[in-house]
């Protein structure tokens, strides 16, 4: 309601936006610079246009094993969650692991993998879960552990089992937390399942990219990352959608 | 106990006990919180505890719903109790329905069925027409008379009430404190009140005990004898005051 009363505030970052992009426009033209240093934003526009059938079909594979890589995080991030919920050692023993594995550089694993499971998708889906799992995980842990003492103990007091607080009290509870970490584990989907298939692959926009970028075609690199950005604002667009309609009852 | 027996209770309706402590103790690590708590609760009373902050009413309001195991005495409940804090405890991810009715679901009653109960109930709370409402859309009154009726049926044999209207204005509260009347009255329930409010331990009970602070013992068990036909009333009788001073002198 507020924010129909104020459009302008959205307006902005459109603004300034639109003041870069008018202004790289303006010193690309100006400036003559060629295309395989700069394409100017109307380059990048109709390397999109021209290049459309490649580049969906490449961003169709990556978002194929995004989605996947994704929904697999989430499964992990649950079971590992309420294990570590569920049994102190469990939390203790993995949880300090979980972080300092954090200090590993995807990156350097990703050949690794590749070596160990070839060209094909697997090795990107593991490289999107490794990236996307630890927020997720991290977050619904916490959650869990931050449900009020005075709730746990009104459950306790109404003879709850464990199935029924876990359904009734924390997993609610937990809602808020885990869609803060679903928000930042899609901000780095994308990029992770480009990273995988920047390294070696057959298809994918990551591997477009590669190709695009030795040939200079510069253009259509750009072409490739204003997708990117395009498909990764539109993801977090709807799990701030599915989010705020799971959690609707903290906006009342 | 010698102490009870000093002061036969004469409000005492059908005479059966409901709560009874015999001394009991509580210390947590050096700091003892409770010494020689002796009181009993009578059906269809309303008892309260007074004292200040740090006399371990809500210790002993732990202990009693078993929370809290005592290190000393003995305690005897019969029946099962309804729990009741400051803070309403209601699940804002649940609608006033659904929030009325968790103690029954979890007991395994069948939705159906415990929204019938809850139904036949909700009118005397003022919350008909706010069922599908979230807590969050509720004043803070409502949702204390929410958490009354959840408490209720989880357990109409005992209420315990930890402060309940802690948190409320004034207003509200004066409010809060005519609507428990005559709910506890209709629904003919035994509440164990706890409060550091003298004036409203003096207005709502039938009987007070006095607790001092830390560690916590039972300085004086009150009855209040006045305003029997009308609780109500009570506000304006002087005897009120009188009662105030008293127990002011006690704390």
């Amino acid at each position: 309601m507020t924010r129909r009363i104020r459009p302008d505030q959205r307006l902005y970052p459109f603004l300034a936006l639109l003041a870069v992009i008018v202004l790289w426009q303006l010193i690309v033209t100006l400036a003559d610079v060629p295309m395989y240093i700069l394409p100017s934003p109307t380059d990048t526009v109709n390397a999109l246009i021209d290049d459309f059938g490649a580049i969906a079909g490449h961003v169709g594979t990556t978002l194929y094993e995004s989605a996947l890589g994704f929904l697999l995080s989430i499964a992990l991030a649950f079971v590992l969650g309420i294990l570590m919920d569920s049994f102190e050692i469990v939390r203790k023993s993995l949880y300090p692991i979980l972080i300092v594995s954090q200090t590993v550089p995807t990156i350097v694993i990703t050949p690794i993998l590749i070596i160990w499971f070839g060209f094909g998708m697997l090795p990107k889906v593991l490289v999107i879960v490794m990236v996307c799992f630890f927020p997720i995980c991290i977050s619904l842990v916490d959650g869990f552990e931050k449900v009020d003492r005075d709730y746990v103990n009104l459950f306790r007091a109404y003879k709850s089992s464990k199935l029924q607080t876990f359904l009734h009290l924390k997993l609610p509870y937990a809602m808020v937390n885990f869609f803060s970490g679903l928000k930042i584990a899609a901000t780095y989907l994308i990029m992770a399942a480009i990273i995988a298939e920047w390294q070696g692959g057959t298809k994918g926009i990551g591997v477009y990219m590669v190709r695009a970028k030795n040939a200079y075609a510069l253009d259509k690199v750009f072409a490739s990352i204003l997708v990117i950005v395009l498909v990764s604002v539109v993801l977090i667009a709807v799990i701030n959608r599915i989010g705020n309609q799971a959690t609707h009852w903290r906006s009342r | 106990m010698q102490k009870l027996q000093e002061k036969p209770v004469t409000v005492s309706r059908e005479g059966d006990v409901l709560i009874e402590l015999d001394r009991v103790g509580k210390r947590f690590g050096e700091a003892e919180v409770l010494r020689d708590v002796s009181l009993r609760v009578n059906r269809g009373e309303f008892v309260s505890i007074l004292g200040p902050s740090g006399s371990g009413k809500s210790t002993l309001f732990n202990m009693i719903t078993g929370l809290l195991p005592a290190d000393q005495g003995e305690m005897k409940v019969s029946g099962e109790i309804g729990y009741m804090q400051q803070k309403d405890l209601l699940l804002p991810w649940k609608t006033v329905m659904d929030n009325i009715t968790l103690p029954l679901r979890l007991k395994g009653t069948n939705k159906k069925l415990a929204r019938e109960r809850a139904d036949a109930l909700i009118d005397r709370v003022g919350l008909r027409g706010y069922e599908d409402q979230y807590p969050g859309q509720l004043s803070g009154g409502m949702k204390q008379r929410a958490s009354f009726l959840r408490t209720f049926l989880a357990s109409g044999e005992i209420m315990l009430l930890d402060e309940p209207f802690g948190a409320l204005d004034s207003m509200t509260k004066s409010g809060m404190q005519t609507w428990l009347l005559e709910v506890q009255e209709s629904f003919g329930a035994t509440i164990l009140f706890i409060t550091h409010d003298i004036e409203e331990a003096i207005l709502l009970s039938d009987r007070i005990y006095v607790l001092s602070s830390r560690p916590g013992v039972v300085k004086e068990e009150l009855t209040v004898g006045f305003g029997l036909g009308d609780k109500r009333e009570r506000l304006l009788d002087p005897q009120l005051l009188r009662m105030k001073e008293a127990i002011k002198r006690l704390l």
